[in-house]
């Protein structure tokens, strides 16, 4: 074996309250895929923000090629060949790629030399892309690989990726994985962050797996099994959602034609969708981020009303209708965002629970809060769906992702919806409680109620779903029986890879 | 090296406690404030805080505290609400303005026949009148998406000059040999707020400021309407999700602090001023907007912000006259307290870290 390239040894953070990284130690040689796996609040990015300069050890050390290395800042990370790209990317909507990429640079070339620069990374890597083009009109996965080659340029020797896929279709994911087989194949290494268990399999050599902020195992995940791996992430054995067969009930929501403007230039338009949906039927519907899901829920939810005839809910028109008035008659939706539009952070969770619950949970009478109702009402969530939290006099702000995700979730749930819309269900969330979410959906399905479920985790999609319908550019796709499809077929129906065609400009 | 670092949780503590720490950092900046201008600085902070309520002449000035304070509180409750909602009523001034003229015209329109309802009469005019000067900056938001925080500002100005125009024309006192200014209400006993028990300031614009904090209250921390006022300032989107129209909150907030506003006028022209006058207004609304975020939005906040801020203007005026004080020092102090309410504000969801990180 080479020698290691980057080694951490016993490293520690805490933070008041919270130990993030406790004695982690691992090695990555150069040219090694080495994938960093745990649940949500694990500590992987904790961990590589220390790596990257963001955050400084309580205690511990970390060795680049030999040498002590303690990044005080992201500069010091990248000028020793440390290259990041986030989750959440850092552009500017409204200058163009190259542009973008000057601003990240210490001594940025001139725009010219830049974007020949970006060509050349663009055309060795496979990553098909564009200078010129203004980065508000690209696809996610177009953004990404911005990130990426402002990475690239840097000939870093250690890549760090954090959670990559999650934006990209099936055939995007492909492309990455090429660009990342190359690199590891010239010698970079990278540390690939995902909880996303055949990706892994598929792409890295090595694994380190944390659990509560501890390295519980290391092993080599194409000579281990995902069901393996996950059980080693949650520490327990997992359930895999178990599902009743059930009859084709009524129909209970139907659209017609639905369409609807952007809400502003940066949202998408609804055009024409139409679907009808089934008592004790989950329909699926995926998409790459921002094709027109958040519009989708909000015209479904009533926050957007729309033009009559639309959208019939049990026979009867509602498509101008507000939220309560769906609510009411028991259609019920969680959006995706849980902070500022499903939950208001600064509120406790029975301000929250009175939020959507007034209604059909009785919380009020003549425009009156029953304040200690509603108390009641977010402990029944609490309890009902195991939130971690010091009760409902906290704050939402003050729950992780996933418990708040959990309890805005239970939150409808418990209200006994008859049709339910859900976007990103388990966004965020531990992968036990994201089953425990799933099999909530499935239960609320095999009592009779019709879900629509939108979600970017197409493995979630096919465990869960009846149909599956696919949503691009604001179009929905005719739904096809989810039993069978291929991950191909879903990726065309997402719209295959966006912006391949720029290969070669 | 010194952190801002964001708390988990509001710190409850520090939001009581930063209205009372302001108080303090502007007594000891203002003191040397003062001190600078070569005034004892002690014997100032005295005069403005002591001499009001304690002092030989106190039979005098507390009275001056209920009459002072209550169109603050009455216009700052007002805005309070709207505040909450992220809805900015700049233009109460102009709201309170109009509240006095339409009170003021309603009651003259009698003049000089007496009954027991005129004075209620003027009340409802004079709440109308402020509801729908702020009506015009609601429906245009509401219809056209102007921006409430210019429009209500502006017709501040529009609503000085029919103060000018009113005091000089259709309200002008027949008997006045000439002056500008209108027939006085305190010698019009069917329009007189008089004072409900003699000697203390009390009339009924104290009353109705005690009622709306307590109205005020309820609405917030009770009834649906409060609590979407409270989320929409707090998550638009949120708000929407749950079923908020913000058209309707838009024109419910404009319009009751409109309405409160009004009324403050209302009650001042025919109490304490007694007359339409050409320079009625002195700047209760705008010092308002200060008196709602001392209270911190909140109904009973305000109510002691409103009474604090009544001092600092009498206070102010004592030392003006005993000590000599310019004016604009003495609104230099008015504004410390503000800003430094707005600097402890700050460590109500935030907190100082020292040096470095520390390991739990």
């Amino acid at each position: 074996m080479t020698d290691p390239l980057l080694t951490l040894s016993s490293l520690t953070k805490a933070y008041p309250g919270v130990i993030a990284n406790s004695d982690v130690s691992l090695s990555i040689a150069p040219g090694e895929v080495h994938a960093l796996l745990g649940e949500n609040g694990a500590g992987k990015s904790t961990l590589v923000k220390m790596i990257y300069g963001l955050v400084k050890p309580d205690s511990g050390q970390m060795q680049m090629n030999g040498a002590p290395f303690a990044p005080s800042e992201p500069r010091a990370a990248r000028l020793a060949g440390v290259g990041m790209v986030f989750q959440h990317f850092s552009l500017f909507d409204a200058m163009t790629v190259a542009e973008n990429i000057a601003l990240g640079m210490e001594h940025a070339p001139r725009l010219g030399a830049l974007s020949a620069q970006i060509s050349a990374v663009s055309e060795a890597y496979g990553l098909p892309l564009s200078p010129d083009r203004i980065v508000g009109d690209l696809s996610a996965g177009e953004r990404q690989r911005v990130e990426i080659i402002r990475c690239l340029l840097q000939s870093p020797k250690l890549l760090i990726m954090d959670e990559p896929t999650s934006v990209l279709t099936p055939q995007e994911v492909e492309i990455l994985f090429k660009t990342l087989r190359k690199l590891s194949a010239e010698g970079t290494a990278i540390l690939y962050i995902s909880h996303k268990l055949e990706e892994i399999r598929s792409l890295c050599d090595t694994a380190t797996i944390l659990r509560l902020g501890k390295v519980v195992g290391e092993c080599a995940p194409r000579e281990t099994s995902a069901r393996d791996m996950a059980e080693m992430m949650v520490g327990k054995l997992l359930q895999t959602p178990t599902r009743a067969t059930h009859e084709k009930g009524e129909v209970l929501l139907a659209l017609s034609g639905l369409s609807a403007a952007a809400p502003n230039s940066f949202g998408m338009a609804l055009k024409d969708i139409s679907l009808e949906l089934h008592a004790g039927e989950i329909l699926g519907i995926g998409g790459v981020a921002g094709n027109g899901q958040d519009e989708l829920l909000a015209a479904l939810s009533g926050e957007r009303p729309v033009a009559r005839g639309m959208i019939t809910y049990r026979g009867t028109d509602i498509g101008p209708l507000g939220p309560n008035a769906r609510r009411e008659s028991g259609l019920l939706a969680a959006p995706e965002e849980r902070m500022g539009h499903a939950a208001v952070p600064d509120m406790t969770l029975s301000e929250n629970a009175m939020l959507t619950g007034a209604i059909r949970m009785g919380l009020q009478e003549k425009g009156f809060m029953d304040w200690p109702q509603a108390t009641i009402f977010a402990q029944s969530v609490i309890d009902q769906f195991d939130v971690r939290t010091s009760g409902p006099a906290a704050a939402a702000r003050s729950l992780s992702g996933g418990n708040l995700q959990k309890f805005v979730i239970g939150r409808e749930i418990m209200q006994g919806p008859k049709v339910f819309v859900v976007n990103q269900p388990t966004w965020g969330v531990d992968a036990s409680a994201a089953a425990s979410i799933r099999q909530a959906l499935l239960d609320m399905a095999a009592r009779g109620a019709a879900l629509i479920v939108i979600s970017q985790d197409l493995d979630e999609l096919m465990e869960i779903s009846d149909r599956f319908a696919a949503l691009n550019e604001g179009r929905l796709s005719p739904p096809r029986n989810a039993q069978g499809l291929t991950v191909e077929e879903i990726g065309l129906l997402m719209g295959g890879a966006h912006g391949m065609e720029v290969a070669h400009v | 090296m010194i952190t801002v670092v964001k708390r988990p949780e509001p710190s409850r503590a520090f939001s009581l406690a930063a209205p009372l720490l302001a108080v303090l950092a502007t007594m000891v900046f203002g003191g040397l404030l003062f001190a600078l201008l070569g005034k004892d600085p002690l014997a100032a902070i005295v005069t403005i805080f002591w001499e009001p309520l304690f002092g030989e002449f106190a039979f005098f000035y507390r009275p001056q505290l209920l009459i002072k304070g209550a169109p603050l509180v009455l216009i700052a409750i007002g805005l309070s609400l709207g505040f909450k909602a992220g809805i900015w009523n700049i233009g109460a001034e102009g709201q309170y303005i109009m509240g006095a003229l339409f009170g003021a015209g309603a009651g003259l329109a009698f003049y000089p026949a007496e009954s027991i309802f005129i004075l209620p009469l003027m009340v409802l005019a004079g709440a109308f009148g402020g509801w729908i000067w702020a009506m015009i900056p609601a429906v245009l938001k509401v219809k056209f998406g102007t921006n409430e925080i210019l429009v209500s500002l502006m017709l501040v100005y529009v609503a000085e000059q029919f103060l000018a125009s009113m005091s000089l024309g259709l309200l002008k006192n027949p008997e006045g040999f000439g002056f500008p200014g209108s027939r006085n209400l305190q010698q019009y006993p069917s329009a007189h707020n008089a004072e409900l028990i003699a000697g203390t300031g009390m009339h009924w614009g104290v009353v109705a400021a005690m009622i709306a904090v307590i109205f005020a209250y309820v609405l917030l921390a009770r009834h649906r309407l409060g609590f979407a006022i409270r989320v929409t300032g707090q998550a638009p989107r949120a708000a929407a999700f749950a079923g908020v129209r913000p058209a309707r909150l838009v024109l419910f907030c404009l319009g009751m602090s409109g309405l409160l506003a009004g009324l403050a006028g209302m009650f001042e022209v025919s109490g304490p001023a007694g007359q339409v006058t050409i320079d009625f207004n002195v700047g209760y609304g705008f010092t308002a907007i200060i008196v709602a975020f001392l209270g911190r939005l909140h109904p009973v906040g305000i109510l002691l912000a409103g009474l604090l801020m009544a001092l600092t203007y009498i206070g102010g005026d004592i030392a003006q006259s005993k000590l000599g004080l310019p004016a604009a020092a003495i609104q230099v102090f008015q504004g410390m307290l503000l800003f430094f309410l707005l600097a402890f504000d700050l460590f109500t969801n935030y907190r100082l870290r020292l040096g470095r990180t520390e390991v739990a």
